[in-house]
């Protein structure tokens, strides 16, 4: 077996955006941006060698590709239970003692022997314009707490593969299932004082020249699922200025739970209108999406998280790919005589 | 439809004890009938202040010649010149524009062959300019204005000359108002030019960057070395020199040259040097004026040395403390080239870097004069030219037509012809004036109804409202925008302590404010104060170095206030529109140079 080859788990230091097709769009994007000099959460990975180790003759075992092969976008009934089911047997099917010693051996050493929480999400390893789509439609299990959990969680990540809306949409792009594989990421957990996201554009206008930042008191999942309006910033990346600040009445907040998972809980009064990030660290935190952005040479969507010490941490980066798809005309093109420009715009012929 | 906000034209009614305004302007300038149907904004940032009856030739040369330019020399394939009224001495202009497209593109097949021909030649045209502006002014200040003596010369009969002297009064008078005309033809022939370049930059700029804001644009584009700060520098230069000669005890705040300057002669060997060196610095330095060259009353530093001398003092404790006085300009030129190579790389493509370093490329070309041509036009010839004005006030006085000198600044230039004519009758005939007494009351009254004017809060706009404002060259000369249109005909009342402007330079200070008409209450000024004044003047720099922030009534992001205020680090608010009447000296504010906002924090 060729896979036989490749390792099944993967840490961050050794991972970068070449891994893509072993590690998944995300893990091989925090190994890149590891291996650009930023901070973020340690973890490792689960490698598609890893999943093709665990499912084995499962795959021929369910018939999972005629039977998908089978399925219509149309008939939503048939579809929800075929891949229930499928995704049933996965989390059903036992690892290799190989490979759970393998998982359970890198968790350890991740966890501290358990001290730490950790997050499992899986890593789709389908191509940029596919895995874009995909987001959001993958699983995500944060504040997991002990070794039993975790690999519940990272079968759950493993069968994501067959949620109905995943496969939904492979069959309308007409993708290939042999191929498929699941990456899966684990990663140490960040009991953030606050959090939120950075656009290296802006959202509204497209502008490259501004830093839009968002931040809320505690972990980012808050603002992520929409469930708090944000404190909002502008800022200029060639001047630093903050030239937009909106300050917004934070009213609950996502901590973590005891026994594993996310709370929502009431912001303490005193905090609901305070800026939650200083304009120190919003420098700092701009500083870093700059660096992010040069790294991958165009505008990014970044999640970010401040430790309760105020250390900046960066949990994701991806390209931003909104705009980057309005992006096809140029503003101007170069004109045979410098001052050409001028005739084009003062003559009518571009619009001013 | 809404009710339109401005008033009309024809609606505005005099003010009270200036009845008869319209008597000092010509009948071309009052207001008609059809101006109901056009839209017009008051000029607040060239004639912040009623015009006298003299100083309308300002507006008058300025507008033939900006109109010519745009209109029949170059021909802008959208744009012609501009219509002028006066409304209770205040300047009204409406722009006209081309909409045939037919017309449009006649106009640009002109404008390519005429416009392209400058661009392509620039340095050597300015370079050429400068030497035509040189002569210029050198003529204006060698204009003779004939003294009428008891017997005309008697060469006019040895060489067989034929002609009196009275003759060569009008002569003189002519070739002045002439020259004067001349200067702002030249003015405007490479200026709207410039304008042009600029513009396509700041549009692109805008394009690419949604969100890029005035002030970042223009710090890409202007220039380090300017002339503007050249009389400052000057001034620098003369308490270095000051503190080195030690001279330095005998420059007092008042600045009072008929005491300070002869204590520096009596200092010997080193009083001489700095003399020396002061004379050095005036000629052509010291020929800026204390406003913007508008108004005969803003005299140069030459013509009042206590201006420039009582900022020595300042400077002079600066240099015994060890500061550095001099322009950071290789830090200023780096930042710059930051900027600029920065957001550069921000561009999407390879094709928008290239077209953006071709139109940098244009608007560093012509930059240079965009920005020097001031000190030339403005600064240097009007001093001079109403300087030579008050020569010809000087033959009415004497000859009794005129109270004072300067009484001539209150008569049409027309009217200055009459009064000139009848001097020349005069001294011919052997006889006094005829009706002499004629101007003196007439001249009473202007004066009168100027104070008055002065107090008039002008309208921003007049006629009916546009529904848009897209042109930019509007925005760039008077900071007018679609936004600026709906503010003044809603004014957000939301909280009135607040003053909305241009975010001109970045920060945020609070401070005490402390409110200056005029350069010459430039004594009123204390460390760490925030200036708030009409608008700021390059002869303004020196107080720059006292200031922690600084607010104005008129200007855009272009104007010396912003551009000095850049310089100097420090939170800068424009185009306000009304700080110097809501603002009052001693008052607490906060100058948000981010966004544009000043707050009056101690408000009754």
């Amino acid at each position: 077996m060729t896979t036989a080859m490749q390792p099944t788990v993967a840490w961050f230091k050794d991972v970068d955006i070449r891994a893509v097709a072993s590690v998944g769009g995300k893990g091989a994007s925090l190994g890149e941006l590891r291996r650009a000099g930023i901070t973020i959460p340690d973890g490792f990975v689960l490698t598609t060698a890893a999943f093709r180790d665990f499912i084995g003759e499962l795959r021929q075992q369910l018939d999972t590709e005629s039977r998908i092969a089978a399925l219509k976008n149309s008939d939503t009934a048939t579809l929800n239970d075929c891949c229930a089911g499928i995704r049933e047997a996965v989390v059903q099917q036992p690892c290799s003692a190989g490979l759970q010693q393998a998982i359970c051996g890198a968790y350890q050493e991740l966890s501290d022997g358990g001290k730490h929480a950790v997050a499992v999400r899986s890593s789709a390893t389908s191509e940029d314009s596919a895995e874009a789509s995909f987001a959001g439609l993958q699983d995500t299990y944060l504040w997991v707490r002990d070794e039993q959990a975790m690999l519940e969680a990272v079968k759950k990540c493993w069968a994501s593969l067959y949620n109905a809306e995943s496969v939904s949409y492979r069959l309308r792009l007409g993708v290939v299932e042999a191929q498929l594989a699941m990456a899966v990421v684990i990663q140490r957990m960040v009991n953030s004082r606050c959090s939120g996201v950075m656009f290296t554009r802006s959202p509204t206008t497209g502008d490259r020249s501004v830093i839009t930042l968002e931040a809320s008191w505690g972990l980012g999942s808050s603002i992520v699922s929409g469930e708090v309006t944000p404190d909002r910033f502008v800022i200029n990346k060639i001047t630093g200025e903050i030239t937009r600040r909106d300050i917004a009445d934070k009213q609950i907040e996502h901590v973590p739970a005891e026994t594993g998972g996310v709370l929502e809980q009431p912001v303490a009064g005193h905090l609901r209108q305070q800026q939650c990030v200083s304009d120190a660290e919003i420098h700092a935190l701009a500083t870093i999406a700059r660096e992010v952005e040069r790294h991958y040479g165009k505008p990014q969507d970044i999640e970010w998280a401040l430790d309760q010490d105020g250390n900046v941490l960066l949990l994701q980066s991806r390209p931003e790919t909104v705009w980057a798809a309005k992006d096809a005309a140029p503003v101007a093109k170069p004109a045979a005589r410098p001052f050409d420009h001028i005739f084009k715009v003062m003559g009518g012929q571009r619009k001013a | 439809m809404s009710k339109n906000p401005f008033p009309m034209p024809t609606e505005i009614g005099p003010v009270a004890g200036a009845e008869n305004w319209h008597s000092m302007y010509a009948y071309y300038t009052h207001v008609q009938p059809d101006d109901d149907k056009r839209f017009w904004f008051y000029n607040s940032m060239h004639f912040s202040e009623p015009m006298s009856a003299f100083d309308m030739i300002t507006a008058e040369a300025a507008y033939h010649a900006m109109g010519a330019c745009m209109t029949r020399v170059f021909a802008f394939p959208t744009a012609m010149g501009i219509d002028y009224r006066v409304i209770n001495g205040r300047v009204y202009i409406s722009a006209n524009t081309v909409t045939d497209p037919a017309k449009i593109t006649e106009r640009l097949e002109v404008f390519q062959r005429r416009a392209g021909h400058y661009y392509e030649n620039w340095n050597q045209f300015f370079g050429e300019w400068e030497q035509r502006m040189g002569a210029l002014i050198k003529e204006m200040n060698a204009i003779k204005v004939p003294e009428l003596p008891e017997y005309d010369d008697e060469s006019v009969v040895m060489e067989k000359r034929g002609t009196a002297q009275n003759h060569y009064v009008r002569t003189a008078y002519h070739r002045t108002i002439e020259l004067y005309s001349q200067m702002w033809h030249h003015h405007f022939e490479m200026l709207m030019l410039g304008y042009g370049a600029y513009v396509v930059f700041f549009q692109f700029c805008k394009q690419a960057f949604p969100e890029i804001t005035d002030q970042n644009v223009a710090r890409m584009v202007a220039g380090i070395d300017v002339l503007m700060f050249r009389p400052d520098d000057e001034l620098k230069k003369l308490a270095r020199l000051a503190v080195e000669l030690k001279l330095d005890q005998l420059f007092t705040s008042d600045g009072n040259p008929a005491v300070i300057l002869p204590a520096v002669k009596a200092q010997g060997e080193a009083g001489a040097r700095w003399l020396a060196a002061l004379e050095t610095s005036r000629d052509p330095w010291f020929n800026i004026s204390i406003g913007d060259g508008f108004y005969h009353y803003e005299r140069s530093w030459n013509d009042d040395l206590s201006v420039p001398l009582s900022a020595l003092p300042h400077y002079i404790t600066l240099v015994k403390q060890g500061e550095s006085l001099e322009r950071p300009t290789e830090r200023l030129r780096e930042e710059r080239k930051r900027i600029i190579d920065e957001y550069r790389s921000l561009l999407g493509s390879d094709d928008e870097r290239a077209a953006f370093d071709q139109m940098l490329a244009v608007s560093h070309l012509v930059f240079p004069y965009v920005e020097d041509h001031k000190f030339y036009c403005e600064h240097w010839l009007t001093t001079s030219f109403f300087n030579k004005v008050r020569e010809f006030g000087s033959l009415l006085q004497r000859y009794e037509v005129l109270d004072r000198q300067d009484d001539i600044f209150q008569l049409h230039y027309t009217e200055v012809e009459q009064a000139l004519a009848n001097v020349m009758n005069s001294w011919a005939a052997g006889s006094p004036p005829s009706n002499r007494d004629h101007f003196k009351p007439i001249v009473a009254e202007r004066r009168a109804m100027l104070k008055v004017l002065a107090e008039w809060q002008a309208p921003p706009a007049i006629g009916p409202m546009p529904d848009n404002i897209e042109d930019p060259a509007l925005q760039m000369l008077w900071g007018i925008t679609t936004e600026t249109l709906h503010s003044w005909a809603a004014p957000d009342l939301t909280n009135s302590n607040d003053l909305k402007g241009y975010a001109a330079s970045a920060g945020v200070v609070e401070g005490v404010a402390r409110v200056l008409r005029s350069i010459t209450d430039f004594g009123e000024i204390q460390e760490g104060d925030i200036l708030v004044c009409p608008v700021t003047h390059p002869s303004w720099s020196p107080l720059f170095s006292k200031l922690k922030a600084a607010v104005s009534d008129i200007g855009g992001t272009m104007s010396h206030m912003a551009i000095v205020a850049r310089e100097y680090g420090m939170p800068a608010v424009v185009g306000t529109g009304s700080a110097t009447k809501r603002i009052q000296s001693g008052q607490r504010i906060r100058v948000d140079g981010d966004r544009g906002i000043v707050t009056i924090l101690d408000a009754a």
